[in-house]
């Protein structure tokens, strides 16, 4: 039996091994893209209609798409495939993961293999996370910023004008409140979610109110700064004082469904997700930037196209070709359409596609205006355990298991011990 | 010691044939048992990011049983054990010794009890996400017809362990019966007849008779779910993320978490050793202690 299978094993490699000599008439070279698809939409049909156009194009060179699940699991499985020793050309992965891949020497910086004009046609908002002083290491491709989304069935519904969200803080309470039924039994005025990315809901109360919370070299964080204490009393104060919003922590992904099925009327989310909002929100629905306080302010968010190093001339130079096709000004502009992601260049906006776009569907512009008031998403070194240390602590706030001072103050000593070999 | 190499000689062919059989099943295990966990203790003594590992001995060591996470981790995971082992086993043995019985119905029973196990516990925890939702989510709706409010069961520090431990319980219990309703099937039947000739009650027997006949079957359920429940880890990914605050952060997790989110590759050797230490422990104290108390 054993001897059997394994000769049918042996004949089936040898037939294998005859089709894949026997078929390349030339020299093809192939290239590994892997791609988070967990993420907006059905990205991984859109991304193999590219990469199709993109091989109709250049016959020489074959692209194999390689879909991980959300972008911590596509993080994964590169790292895994790198120490395997077998890296891939190109990936999308966490603009933030920079300071990882850095670490660990993986990847190229990419300034020299681009023209200047290119790389300026980015959003300056999106290049913060992209680059370390002036050099970049990778381009932004889908990123997003947190947007406020309100039900306008329900503004009308409380006495509330629809076409006029929250400016300020102080609007937000005073429109949550008569938002707000039955103690939030039968709606709620707000939710902000507080796992997973509570951080980076985090990192736009701070910039509304002053600043962001690190160093743009990634060595030093801010955590307990007067700032950061004002915006998280200003979050804790949502749910245990002004109850507008539930108390403890809200789950990230129920969040978008709270809201699509009335059970909150206002929530500050991702525009990642303005596609999947826009096509199941029975009711009518606004955008709009997150409600100021000192001033607006948002982190950016999202993926962007890494290079990675070491690699054969002509591998190289076709993922470069690549790259260049994946951020083209077309392309850009329908995939954010596709996504409800913000397109990450200047120039798709000018296309014929997103100008009639943004005009049948305003709200996908309010994200890009709101770039104007952005900045980098907490990217550090040893990025994952200053992100953990944060966001244990913010839900250790949110649950009253430590006051705000405190737990501030413990998260700031915790992750200057861990940057503490990087200064 | 003569008469003992005799009878090695003269059972030499069988015995190279059954090492034969074995030898397969030996592959496996050096393959994906053996070789990982000396990989993993060799990698334990390194520090460093993933490409530049430097050699740091036991410094590392220090730092992770320092740690407070660590330690927080480690009650969890005790809690967790205290809270699912000892219900689950009990109340599989008691729905065993019911189901037991001839009467109508009887294998319907056995057949809902079980099905929660063969469901995949990223399912378990989708379906219990549900139940454990604020406001709208199948608990709460339950508790408002007592007029109870909403509770945020996993987004709660004091709630969230207990909502996990029912739900592993939910979820194994059905499992571990039919290791019980095996061992039932088991046991002689005269001793009952003696018993009820002598005019015992139930629970007279079954705390006399029954139970004790299911040691061995105890023993064996009770590693099973001791391992299971440093084991089963998947549905936090799913549900809370070890949140808040670590307050359902169990072991294995967070080997997932130092590895996989901080690549911190190091830190998650040391972890691995230690949940190897404490599983080699386990089964240690059962086979070699445990083991000889009970009458077969």
């Amino acid at each position: 039996m054993k001897g059997k299978l394994l000769s049918f094993v042996l004949v089936l490699l040898v037939v294998l091994a005859g089709c894949s000599s026997g078929a390349g008439v030339e020299e093809k070279t192939e290239i590994d893209f892997w791609f988070p698809v967990a993420v907006g939409g059905d990205v991984a049909n859109i991304v193999d209609g590219i990469v199709d156009d993109f091989e109709k194009e250049n016959p020489n060179i074959k692209v194999n798409a390689k879909y991980g699940g959300s972008y911590a699991e596509t993080m994964t499985q590169v790292m895994a495939s790198t120490q395997g020793g077998n890296p891939p050309e190109l990936a999308v992965l966490f603009s933030i993961d920079l300071f990882t891949l850095l670490e660990n020497d993986l990847i190229e910086e990419v300034t020299p293999l681009f023209e200047e004009d290119f790389l300026n046609d980015f959003y300056v908002g999106f290049m913060a996370n992209s680059s370390i002083g002036d050099k970049v290491y990778s381009l932004p491709f889908q990123r997003s910023t947190i947007v406020l989304y309100y039900n306008k069935d329900a503004f009308k519904e409380a006495g509330l004008d629809p076409e006029a969200p929250p400016e300020n803080w102080d609007q937000l309470v005073e429109y949550g409140k008569k938002l707000t039924k039955n103690g939030g039994k039968d709606q709620w005025g707000l939710e902000i979610p507080s796992t997973g990315y509570q951080y980076w809901m985090f990192q736009a109360l701070a910039l509304q109110t002053e600043d962001n919370i690190m160093s743009e070299d990634g060595k030093e964080v801010y955590f307990d700064a007067p700032y950061a204490k004002e915006a998280m009393d200003f979050w804790l104060s949502l749910g245990k004082e002004h109850k507008i919003m539930p108390e403890g922590v809200i789950e990230w992904a129920t969040v978008p469904s709270d809201f699509l099925s009335g059970k909150t009327a206002m929530m500050y989310h991702t525009t990642g997700n303005l596609t999947n909002v826009k096509n199941n929100a029975d009711f009518d629905f606004g955008v709009s930037f997150l409600p100021s306080n000192n001033q607006y302010g948002s982190p950016t968010g999202g993926g962007n196209i890494y290079l990675f190093k070491d690699l054969p001339e002509a591998n190289k130079k076709a993922a470069i070709k690549f790259m260049k096709f994946l951020t083209e000004p077309e392309r850009v502009a329908q995939w954010s359409i596709d996504t409800g992601y913000v397109a990450t260049r200047e120039s798709a906006y000018e296309t014929d596609l997103l100008k009639k776009y943004v005009e049948e569907f305003p709200a996908a512009l309010v994200a890009r205006e709101q770039l104007e008031y952005a900045d980098s998403e907490l990217a550090t070194y040893q990025n994952g355990e200053v992100q953990k240390i944060f966001n244990d602590h913010i839900q250790s706030i949110l649950t009253g298991q430590s006051p705000v001072d405190e737990g501030l103050k413990k998260a700031q000593e915790k992750a200057v011990e861990v940057l503490k070999p990087f200064q | 010691m003569t008469a003992k190499r005799r009878k090695f000689s003269s059972g030499k062919r069988s015995n190279l044939f059954a090492y034969g059989l074995l030898f397969p099943s030996f592959i496996f295990l050096t393959m994906f048992t053996f070789y990982p966990t000396l990989k993993s203790i060799q990698l334990s003594f390194y520090s460093g990011p993933m490409t530049r590992l430097q050699f740091s001995g036991l410094d590392q060591y220090k730092e992770v049983l320092a740690d407070e996470i660590f330690r927080k981790v480690i009650l969890n995971n005790i809690l967790f054990m205290l809270g699912t082992v000892p219900t689950s086993l009990l109340l599989a043995m008691y729905l065993a010794i019911w189901l037991n019985k001839r009467m109508a119905g009887s294998s319907l029973l056995r057949t809902s009890f079980f099905y929660p196990t063969i469901i995949p516990l990223i399912a378990v925890a989708n379906i219990w996400l549900f139940i454990y939702t604020p406001q709208y989510g199948l608990l709460d709706n339950f508790l408002h017809l007592f007029g109870a409010g909403d509770t945020n069961w996993l987004g709660n520090p004091n709630t969230v362990m207990i909502a996990m431990i029912v739900m592993i319980i939910w979820k194994d219990a059905g499992f571990y019966m039919i290791f019980y309703l095996a061992g039932l099937q088991n046991l002689p039947r005269d001793v009952y007849e003696a018993a009820e000739i002598e005019g015992a009650k139930p629970f007279q027997m079954f705390r006399h008779i029954t139970f004790p006949l299911l040691m061995p079957t105890t023993l064996f359920v009770m590693i099973v779910a001791i391992t299971n429940s440093f084991k089963n880890v998947d549905h936090l990914y799913i549900m809370t993320k070890g949140g808040p605050d670590n307050a359902s952060n169990l072991l294995l997790y967070h080997i997932y978490e130092a590895a996989f989110t901080n690549w911190d590759l190091g830190k998650a050797a040391v972890l691995t050793v230690v949940l190897i230490v404490i599983m080699l422990g386990i089964t240690a104290f059962n086979y070699l202690y445990l083991d000889r108390k009970i009458h077969y």
